[in-house]
C-alpha cells in the first residue's frame, strides 16, 4: 500500500479525466490519472471522437454562423428522451462557450477550411485529427504540468468511509494496490463493452452487438460506485447505438465501420422484410435510431439494399459491398431467402414506381405510395442492377446508465446526499443531461464542461 | 509488376481511411483521397507522391497497429514510393539496384576514385599536390573540357531519365480533365517552395516522433535553396567564364563565390540536419528501405557541398588538387545516381501538386463528412 496520499485522484483517461486533471494540477500539487488502457488504446471512447458542439458567437473561429445558448437547448430538447435535467444542459451549454479556448490554451488544435473543399461545421467544432489527436495533446500537456499518469492501471474499487471516498483500489497484472487521496473524480465511462451487462436488459440479442469504442469501458468502476450506494441515474436499457458493418470487429471498430447507405435503399431484416421508414428524416437526425431498430430485429442483423443508381451516393463504406446481378442471387449471397426479398424488393418498387429523381441533402417528398411502412422521402426504385448489400449490425457508442450528482458534479447516494469528495464527470453521469437520444459532440461537451467542473471543485480538499 | 503487393496495401488502407476521414486537415492527401472511391494503381501512386511523409496521420490514427485494421500510412505511401522510383525510371534494373545502400557506397567510392586516378594519372602527382593560384587554377589540375563533357553528359542523362519518368508517371496517374492553366503550375510551385504540406496542418509535423515541429520542413528548405543557391553559382560561373570570359577562380567577393558559399553551408547544415533527425526517427511510421534511400541521398549531398567548400577554402594551398578530384568525383556520383535515388522525388512531387492543384480547383463538393462518432 502505498503511504503517499495525492490531493486529487482522477479515474479514467479520456476526455473527461483529462480535462479533470489538468484543471486539478492547476491548483493541486499532486494529481494522480489513473489509465486502465496501455498507452496505444489510451483515451478511451474519446479516441474515436470528432468534434466539440459548443454555443458560440457568429464571428468565432474554425464555425460559421452563430450557435446560440438558446437554439443549443432546443435541439437537446428535441433530441429523443429530451433533457433529463434542465440546469445541468443549461450549464454545460453555458459553459461550453468558453470551452475552445481552454482547449487551445491545452494543445488541442482545429481544423481549419481547407482550399474550399471542406466545409466547416456550424454546430460543432472540429479537432484537427480527431479525438486520438486530442487525446494525445493532453496527456502532452499533463507530462508538462507534472500530472502522474499511470497506464494499465485498473480500478476495481473505491474505499468510501463515512460517505467520504478514502482510496482507490488499482489492480496492475496480478497485484492490487490501495492509492490514497483527498479527493476522487471518477471519469471511467459507461459500461458498454460489457456484453455480459447488457444482457442482463437485452438476453442473447446482446451477444450480436458491436462496440464502436474501447473495449476497456465495461463499467467495472460504475458498479464499484452503485455498490458503494451511489443513485444510478438513466435507464438501464439505455444506449446509443447506429448502423454498422455486420463484419466490423467486435470491439474498436470506431467510425470507419459506420454506414451511411439507408437512405438511399431498402432495409430488410433476416426474413426479407422491411421494418422502418428509411426516408423518415434527414440522416444526420435519424442515424442514430437505427442500431435500436436493428437491435430489435431477429438476430440483430439487417441489409441495406441498394442498386447501381444509388450505390456511389454515400460515403463509401470500410468494406466492399456484396455484390450481385440479379436481387435472388444477391439475397442468395447475403445468406437471405431470395423470394421474401425479391417480393419485398418488387412490392417497395411498384410504390415507388415513377420516382426518377432524389435530393439527399433536403426532404425531398419523393416517397412510396400505399406501403407499410412508407419510405417517405428519397425513394428510388431498387431496380437497376448489379444490386448491392450492405449486412447492418447495432453498434453501441455508449450507454445511458450512471451516476447521480449535485451542481459541484459531486456524486449522490440512494438517498440524494452527496458522497463528500468524490466527483463524476463524462458519460459516467451524462444521464444526468440526456436520458436517450444524443447530439452529434454533445458527449465532448459533457466531458469537457463537467470533466473540468470536477477538477475544480476537487482540488478544494486538497491539502496546501 | 513490381511491387504490386504495395500498390495493393495502400488501397486496403486508404478504403479504411476513405470511409473515416478524420486526417482530411492534415495535408493534401485525404481531400484528394476524397474525391475518390475505389483506387487505381495510378491514384495510388498519384497519392503516394503527394504524400509529404509528414506522418500527422499516423498518430493521430485509431486503427495503427496492433488494431486489427493495421492502418500505416506514411509506410504504406513510402512503400508506393520506393516501388515507383523503379516502375518509371529507365531503366528499371538501375532503379532496382541504387536501391542498395552498399551499391550507392560503391558507386561512389568508385566515382571518387576514379576522378582521382584520373586526374592523377593525367595531371600527375607534381601539378596535383602543388599549390596554385590566378586564373585557371583549378584547370591546372582537371581540364576545363574534362570537367565540363562528363559533368554535362550526366546531367543531361539525369534530366533525360527525369523526364521520361515524369511522363510515365503523368501517363499513369492520369490526366485531370479541368485544363492545365499556368495559375496550376505556378500554385503546385508555391506550394512545393514552401513545402505547404509538412506542417501536419498547421503546428509541424510530428517528425522525427510523436511531437509536433517546424524542424524538418525548415532543413528540407535549407538544403533545398542551398541547392538552387550552388546551382546558381554554376550557372553564373559559367556566364562569367565563357561570356564574360573571366576565368576562375573569383574573388571570394564575387557573385558565384558567395553563392556558392550560402548553398555550400545550407546544404551542409540541412543534410546534417535531416540525417541527426532521421537517426532519432521513429522507426514505426518509416519504410526501411525508402529511409536507407534518404540516408543515400543526404549523406552524398552532405558530401558534396562539405568537399566543395573545402575545396574553397583551402583553394590556395597543395589541398587543393586532391580535394578538387574527390569533389567532383562525388559531385559524378551525385548525378549518376540522381534519376534512381531520392533526388527523382521532386519531379514526381511537383507533379503530383500539379494534378491535386487542378483537380481541386473547381472547389468539387465532397460527401458529406461524418458530423460526428
Amino acid at each position: 500500500m502505498s503511504s503517499d496520499v495525492y490531493d486529487v485522484i482522477v479515474v479514467g483517461g479520456g476526455n473527461a479525466a483529462l480535462c479533470a486533471a489538468l484543471e486539478a494540477r492547476r491548483r493541486a500539487r499532486r494529481v494522480l490519472l489513473l489509465e486502465r488502457a496501455p498507452v496505444h488504446m489510451r483515451g478511451g471512447n474519446t479516441r474515436h471522437t470528432r468534434n466539440i458542439r459548443c454555443a458560440h458567437a457568429a464571428d468565432a473561429p474554425y464555425t460559421t454562423g452563430e450557435y446560440s445558448e438558446e437554439e443549443f437547448l432546443e435541439d437537446l430538447h428535441k433530441v429523443g428522451g429530451g433533457v433529463a435535467n434542465p440546469e445541468f444542459a443549461r450549464l454545460a451549454i453555458r459553459a461550453s462557450r468558453d470551452a475552445p479556448g481552454w482547449m487551445s490554451a491545452h494543445g488541442v488544435r482545429w481544423q481549419p477550411p481547407l482550399a474550399g473543399t471542406l466545409q466547416l461545421g456550424r454546430t460543432n467544432r472540429f479537432f484537427l485529427g480527431g479525438g486520438k489527436a486530442l487525446v494525445n495533446a493532453y496527456y502532452d500537456t499533463a507530462a508538462r504540468m507534472g500530472i502522474d499518469v499511470r497506464y494499465e492501471a485498473c480500478v476495481v474499487d473505491l474505499i468510501v468511509e463515512d460517505g467520504r471516498a478514502q482510496a482507490v483500489v488499482v489492480r496492475n497484472g496480478d497485484s492490487q494496490e490501495r492509492v490514497r487521496g483527498h479527493a476522487v473524480v471518477v471519469a471511467a465511462g459507461g459500461f458498454e463493452a460489457n456484453l455480459e451487462w447488457l444482457a442482463r436488459y437485452w438476453g442473447a440479442a446482446a451477444e450480436n452487438f458491436i462496440v464502436r469504442g474501447t473495449p476497456y469501458n465495461d463499467g467495472t468502476v460504475l458498479a464499484a460506485l452503485l455498490g458503494k450506494g451511489a443513485m444510478p441515474v438513466g435507464d438501464a436499457r439505455g444506449f446509443h447505438a447506429i448502423a454498422v458493418d455486420a463484419r466490423a470487429p467486435r470491439y474498436d471498430g470506431g467510425i470507419a465501420t459506420r454506414l451511411d447507405a439507408i437512405p438511399f435503399g431498402i432495409t430488410v431484416n433476416r426474413l426479407g422484410r422491411r421494418f422502418y421508414d428509411e426516408g423518415e428524416d434527414l440522416w444526420p437526425k435519424r442515424y442514430a435510431i437505427w442500431g435500436r431498430l436493428i437491435a430489435e430485429q431477429p438476430g440483430q442483423i439487417a441489409y441495406c439494399l441498394v442498386d447501381s443508381k444509388t450505390i456511389d451516393r454515400f460515403l463509401p463504406p470500410m468494406y466492399p459491398p456484396l455484390r450481385a446481378g440479379s436481387l435472388a442471387e444477391l439475397a442468395a449471397a447475403a445468406g437471405l431467402e431470395p423470394d421474401p426479398v425479391v417480393r419485398t424488393v418488387e412490392e417497395f418498387n411498384r410504390a415507388a414506381a415513377g420516382n426518377a429523381a432524389i435530393r439527399s441533402e433536403v426532404l425531398d417528398g419523393v416517397g412510396t405510395r400505399g406501403l407499410t411502412p412508407p419510405k417517405s422521402n428519397w425513394a428510388l426504385p431498387v431496380d437497376r442492377p448489379p444490386f448491392f448489400a450492405l449486412p447492418l449490425r447495432p453498434g453501441i457508442t455508449f450507454t445511458y446508465m450512471g451516476v447521480a450528482i449535485d451542481e459541484t458534479t459531486r456524486v449522490l447516494d440512494k438517498t440524494g446526499r452527496p458522497f463528500a469528495n468524490l466527483y463524476a464527470a463524462g458519460e459516467i453521469m451524462s444521464g444526468n443531461i440526456l436520458s436517450a437520444g444524443y447530439l452529434g459532440g454533445f458527449g465532448l461537451t459533457i466531458g469537457t464542461v463537467f470533466g473540468r467542473l470536477a477538477g475544480q471543485e476537487a482540488v478544494k480538499h486538497a491539502r496546501a | 509488376m513490381p511491387g504490386r503487393d504495395a500498390f495493393q496495401e495502400a488501397a486496403r488502407q486508404l478504403t479504411i481511411c476513405n470511409a473515416c476521414r478524420y486526417c482530411e486537415g492534415y495535408c493534401a492527401v485525404f481531400p484528394a483521397m476524397e474525391l475518390r472511391r475505389a483506387f487505381t494503381t495510378g491514384d495510388i501512386a498519384f497519392l503516394a507522391h503527394l504524400c509529404h511523409d509528414c506522418r500527422a496521420c499516423h498518430y493521430a490514427c485509431m486503427y495503427t497497429p496492433p488494431h486489427e485494421f493495421a492502418v500505416n500510412i506514411p509506410q504504406a505511401l513510402s512503400t508506393v514510393r520506393v516501388a515507383t522510383y523503379a516502375r518509371y525510371s529507365w531503366p528499371p534494373v538501375l532503379a532496382r539496384l541504387f536501391h542498395d545502400r552498399l551499391l550507392t557506397a560503391a558507386v561512389t567510392a568508385g566515382a571518387v576514385a576514379l576522378v582521382t586516378a584520373l586526374t592523377w594519372l593525367f595531371a600527375g602527382p607534381a601539378r596535383l599536390f602543388a599549390a596554385h593560384r590566378g586564373p585557371g587554377a583549378f584547370y591546372e589540375v582537371i581540364a576545363y573540357w574534362a570537367m565540363l563533357i562528363p559533368g554535362l553528359t550526366a546531367g543531361v542523362y539525369a534530366m533525360a531519365v527525369w523526364l521520361a519518368g515524369g511522363a510515365r508517371f503523368w501517363r499513369e496517374i492520369g490526366e485531370p480533365t479541368q485544363p492545365l492553366t499556368t495559375a496550376i503550375f505556378a500554385a503546385a510551385a508555391g506550394e512545393a517552395l514552401i513545402l505547404r504540406w509538412l506542417r501536419g496542418g498547421g503546428p509541424g509535423c510530428p517528425y522525427p516522433r510523436a511531437h509536433a515541429s517546424g524542424a524538418r520542413r525548415l532543413l528540407h528548405g535549407l538544403v533545398f535553396y542551398g541547392f538552387a543557391s550552388a546551382l546558381a553559382s554554376t550557372t553564373l560561373a559559367a556566364v562569367y567564364q565563357d561570356l564574360l570570359h573571366r576565368i576562375p577562380p573569383y574573388p571570394v567577393t564575387s557573385a558565384p563565390v558567395v553563392l556558392g558559399s550560402l548553398g555550400g553551408v545550407a546544404m551542409i547544415a540541412g543534410s546534417a540536419g535531416l540525417i541527426s533527425l532521421k537517426l532519432a526517427g521513429d522507426r514505426e511510421p518509416a519504410e526501411a528501405r525508402s529511409v536507407a534511400l534518404d540516408y543515400a541521398f543526404l549523406i552524398l549531398l552532405g558530401l558534396a557541398s562539405l568537399t566543395g567548400m573545402l575545396t574553397l577554402v583551402l583553394r590556395d594551398t597543395r589541398a587543393m588538387g586532391m580535394l578538387l578530384a574527390v569533389h567532383l568525383g562525388v559531385v559524378a556520383a551525385l548525378f549518376v545516381t540522381a534519376p534512381y535515388g531520392k533526388f527523382v522525388h521532386a519531379v514526381y512531387r511537383y507533379l503530383a501538386l500539379v494534378k491535386n492543384r487542378a483537380e481541386q480547383r473547381p472547389a468539387a463538393p465532397p460527401a458529406a463528412p461524418h458530423d460526428t462518432f
